[in-house]
């Protein structure tokens, strides 16, 4: 029986199709959950008040009373008087207009640096076509190896009549990007082995190694890791090999990321009933396409929220790459200050950096929200 | 008693001319320090219908779990269409091949439509082209009644739709045998009816088939025997009408009065 045909029913007949008015809309939640006591409604006016003047107060720091430029002398040298007369009172934009380059691109030829830019854009790029759905086929593998050649290509130049730019004067936003991008990108298959092999009982040795693996790594805090492949590794390396800084943070970036994330997979994999694996085994299927086809997509999609959560500490904690000497986003930021003209505008600095690292979390953590979303939808458990 | 017993098995073992095609000898089973398979010896023959009932506990589903080792047996040989059961992978590949498994918690794959669900094995194991085995699972499906049902997920499913999917499931990789670990047990009362209606069609197409229930009417309607397990042994085994009025031993009687009495 259709909807139509319930209302036309004349025993339907004085049922009110409506909730009675006043119980919804803006309204009605503002009086249920603002001002519900007097108490609720004595907190909602003074978190107001804090609030609105909070924001009065920013907003005439950051826009009404801002300096946006500063005039420079013959010397191309910034006179900074206007910002002095202002602080406190207005922020200083002109720290950002005269410095973001070499926060966002480090020391890279500025004539260059077209290239590190159109490389940020192909990681954004790369990230938004993961993130759709529709694109989860065999064909995107071949889509990151040919992006992230690509970016190698641009970033390192030597070919196709593009100067070539040493890794030690990379710097800045495409580093970091470059740390997260190849950190979680070889940190999530190496975590989903450890994961799978910690939960072995066929092979009591790949257990005992990956037990080892993650509780090691685990155990030791990322900054003593990176010194450690910064300082000690070259050490126990035979003479005149030298395998770069950058990839050597890389990989301790990796495999701490690789211990973390295995975890949280372990956690997917012993939230699945074994019921599941049993009615995989009872049909046939081999361990590997068990685990592809049937425990794997199950398990990771209960770990959405941790896993995204791990993967949003990693990209913030990239940044710790600055205590052994690479340049990244922060990092840059810390060198732009230390130009003499700027050091007093550092919260100015900070705040950029700040939108920058919010604006990827941020993205991570609504495509979690909605990929969350749209996978409870299709299978309606 | 438990001479008289293993004579009855014996002897039912010799009036079976072909070769069985489950036998299980002398297997005994420990979970830690807990006994629960002792000396369990039972022969099935081709196109047979078993159905084994005891009290919780008694090691029935942990028995008809070890022929197609979800369970692995420390004793005793079990041989299933001539493949003895071992460590060894490839025989282990072989054998669930041919055995079909019904749970009594469903187990389908949440992830994966009803028509997915039927067509991953016959696709991955059975190297069946995915056009061949859509067919031969719209083909199962009618026969369990739901082929209207395939695309939809299990979570919008009842249970009884649910279990019938899970033996067309099984189904569609053409088993010469099927296990059933008490496939009704978790259904409302209103769909167990379905459910062993489906079991029954498929015991008169001739599939040979071992089934753990404490269903009595369909033990009567479909079983050529009726195995009673009480502690981890086999106590008494023979054909069902012979088995519910004249149970041989105490332990059958009291197990019969209980669930005459629960019923």
């Amino acid at each position: 029986m259709g909807e139509t045909a319930a209302t036309a029913d004349p025993r339907y007949a004085g049922v009110r199709e409506q909730p009675p008015a006043g119980t919804t809309g803006p309204w009605a939640w503002a009086k249920t959950n603002l001002f519900g006591s007097w108490w609720s409604t004595a907190v909602t006016l003074v978190l107001g008040y804090l609030l609105l003047r909070f924001a009065v107060e920013f907003v005439s720091w950051a826009l009404l009373h801002a300096i946006w430029s500063v005039p420079y002398d013959a010397q191309g040298r910034p006179d900074n008087t206007a910002c002095h007369n202002a602080k406190g009172i207005g922020a200083c934009w002109a720290v950002i207009s005269d410095k973001y380059r070499l926060i966002l691109f480090g020391r890279y030829p500025y004539a260059e640096q077209w290239r590190p830019a159109v490389c940020v854009v192909l990681f954004v790029g790369l990230y938004v076509v993961s993130a759709m759905r529709r694109f989860w086929r065999k064909e995107l593998a071949l889509v990151w190896v040919v992006t992230l050649v690509l970016i190698g290509v641009l970033m390192w130049g030597g070919i196709l009549g593009l100067s070539y730019v040493p890794e030690d004067d990379w710097g800045g936003l495409p580093i970091t990007l470059i740390l997260a991008t190849f950190g979680l990108a070889f940190a999530f298959p190496l975590a989903i082995l450890v994961a799978l092999g910690r939960r072995s009982t066929r092979l009591p040795a790949v257990k005992l190694l990956c037990v080892l693996y993650v509780e090691l790594i685990r155990g030791v805090p990322l900054v003593a890791l990176l010194f450690m492949a910064s300082v000690m590794f070259p050490l126990f390396m035979p003479e005149g090999v030298n395998i770069n800084k950058l990839l050597r943070a890389q990989i301790a970036i990796i495999l701490f990321a690789g211990a973390y994330l295995a975890e949280v997979v372990r956690g997917g994999l012993q939230a699945l009933p074994r019921g599941q694996a049993e009615a995989a085994d009872a049909l046939g299927l081999s361990y590997w396409k068990k685990t592809g086809f049937i425990i794997l997509p199950q398990a990771l999609r209960l770990v959405i929220p941790p896993l995204v959560n791990t993967f949003i500490g990693f990209f913030k904690d990239t940044s710790l790459v600055l205590i052994i000497g690479t340049f990244d986003l922060l990092y840059m930021g810390k060198i732009a200050l230390s130009d003499p003209p700027w050091q007093a505008f550092s919260t100015e600095v900070y705040l950029m950096l700040a939108v920058i690292y919010i604006a990827f979390c941020f993205a991570m953590s609504v495509y979690s929200r909605g990929l969350e979303r749209e996978l409870a939808r299709a299978h309606r458990r | 008693m438990s001479q008289a017993v293993s004579e009855h098995i014996v002897a039912h073992l010799a009036d079976t001319s072909a070769p069985p095609i489950i036998a299980m000898e002398k297997v005994n089973k420990w979970f830690g320090s807990l006994h629960v398979l002792r000396d369990v010896s039972l022969a099935v023959a081709e196109k047979e219908r078993v159905v084994v009932c005891g009290p919780s506990g008694s090691g029935k589903s942990t028995m008809i779990r070890c022929i197609n080792r979800l369970e692995s047996h420390q004793e005793g040989r079990i041989v299933v269409d001539g493949t003895e059961l071992t460590d060894d992978l490839r025989s282990l590949d072989t054998i669930r091949r041919e055995v079909g498994m019904v749970f009594q918690s469903f187990n389908l794959f949440p992830h994966l439509t009803i028509l997915e669900n039927c067509t991953l094995a016959p696709i991955w194991v059975r190297k069946m082209p995915k056009a061949d085995a859509e067919e031969v699972a719209m083909n199962f499906l009618s026969r369990v009644r739901i082929p209207e049902q395939a695309k939809k997920y299990p979570g919008q499913l009842s249970g009884g739709q649910q279990q019938r999917v899970a033996i067309a499931r099984a189904l569609c990789m053409r088993p010469k045998i099927m296990l059933f670990d008490e496939p009704t047990s978790a259904l409302d009362p209103e769909m167990i009816k379905e459910v062993l209606d489906v079991m029954i069609e498929l015991a008169e197409s001739g599939m040979t088939m071992v089934c753990v229930t404490h269903e009595m009417g369909f033990a009567r309607q479909v079983a050529d025997r009726v195995v009673f397990m009480d502690r981890g042994e086999i106590v008494e085994s023979g054909a069902p009408e012979r088995m519910f009025s004249d149970p041989q031993t105490d332990r059958l009687k009291l197990f019969l009065s209980q669930i005459l009495r629960g019923h």
